[in-house]
């Protein structure tokens, strides 16, 4: 009796679906934020000095804490000059930029983040001589925290 | 509402010549990530604080670039090197070139 309706609902359901995925899709790639850290750090980071300290599993996307190290003696003659965060599942893959100096002493700072989904986190420190060194986590997300 | 924004700091008040010294600091902000709607479904502008700048006796300590990812109040703690007793100045600025000042002392043996 609805057949045809419900046959024209359905698909239009569907199309629904795959316009969100796509628009998710269009949204969150990890090409993004490695585009984004490769404009801000040029050339191609090593491996090491870096630790991203994060919990494996967050509950809630809303506010996840993270803490990024880098090794360095923080002197005038070698320091950490910049910090680059990125998450490569969100909408927008930037999360912040710190720009450090000799006078920050130790190069390790906390803040609170929001993660949309299940995603890797990916720090790049860029040494005041332009040495590039990354690393990054993966933390899974129960509850995404990006608004919606 | 801007009258309900606040910075708070944590900041020893004393501290040993050449300590590296932990600094804790947080804004009460609500972020506006600009991907949130209202309950008409219209997306809600963008509005966040997006840069934090610390100095010690006006000369540059750190400076952070906070965007839309950072979570609501945000929360950012970090370390300063000490030489001398001085003033720890923080200025936070927000997408309408709002900003708020936070200072404190430390006292150097």
């Amino acid at each position: 009796m609805t057949t045809g309706t419900s046959r024209i609902r359905r698909r239009s359901a569907l199309f629904a679906v795959a316009g969100v995925l796509a628009a998710r899709g269009a949204l969150a790639t990890p090409d993004s934020a490695k585009e984004w850290l490769a404009g801000l750090a040029k050339g191609t980071p090593k491996d090491g000095k870096v630790t991203l300290k994060a919990p494996e599993i967050a509950e809630n996307g809303n506010a996840v804490p993270l803490t990024v190290a880098v090794e360095s003696e923080m002197s005038e003659k070698s320091y950490v000059k910049a910090l680059y965060i990125a998450a490569d599942g969100n909408p927008n893959p930037p999360v912040a930029i710190y720009e450090f100096t000799p006078m920050s002493g130790k190069a390790e700072v906390s803040m609170r983040v929001r993660l949309a989904q299940t995603q890797k986190l990916i720090a790049v420190a860029e040494m005041n001589d332009g040495t590039l060194y990354a690393a990054s986590r993966e933390v899974k997300v129960t509850i995404g925290g990006c608004g919606g | 509402m801007s009258d309900d924004i606040k910075p708070r700091l944590r900041v020893p008040a004393t501290a040993k010549k050449g300590e590296v010294i932990e600094v804790k600091t947080l804004i009460t902000h609500p972020m506006e990530n600009g991907q949130r709607k209202d309950a008409d479904g219209k997306l809600v502008p963008r509005l966040i604080v997006n840069s934090l700048a610390v100095t010690y006796n006006d000369k540059p300590v750190l400076g952070v670039t906070l965007e839309p990812a950072i979570a609501a109040n945000p929360y950012l703690a970090f370390f300063v090197k000490v030489e001398e007793s001085g003033t720890l100045r923080f200025k936070w600025t927000d997408d309408n070139m709002q900003s708020w000042t936070a200072e404190s002392k430390v006292e150097v043996s």
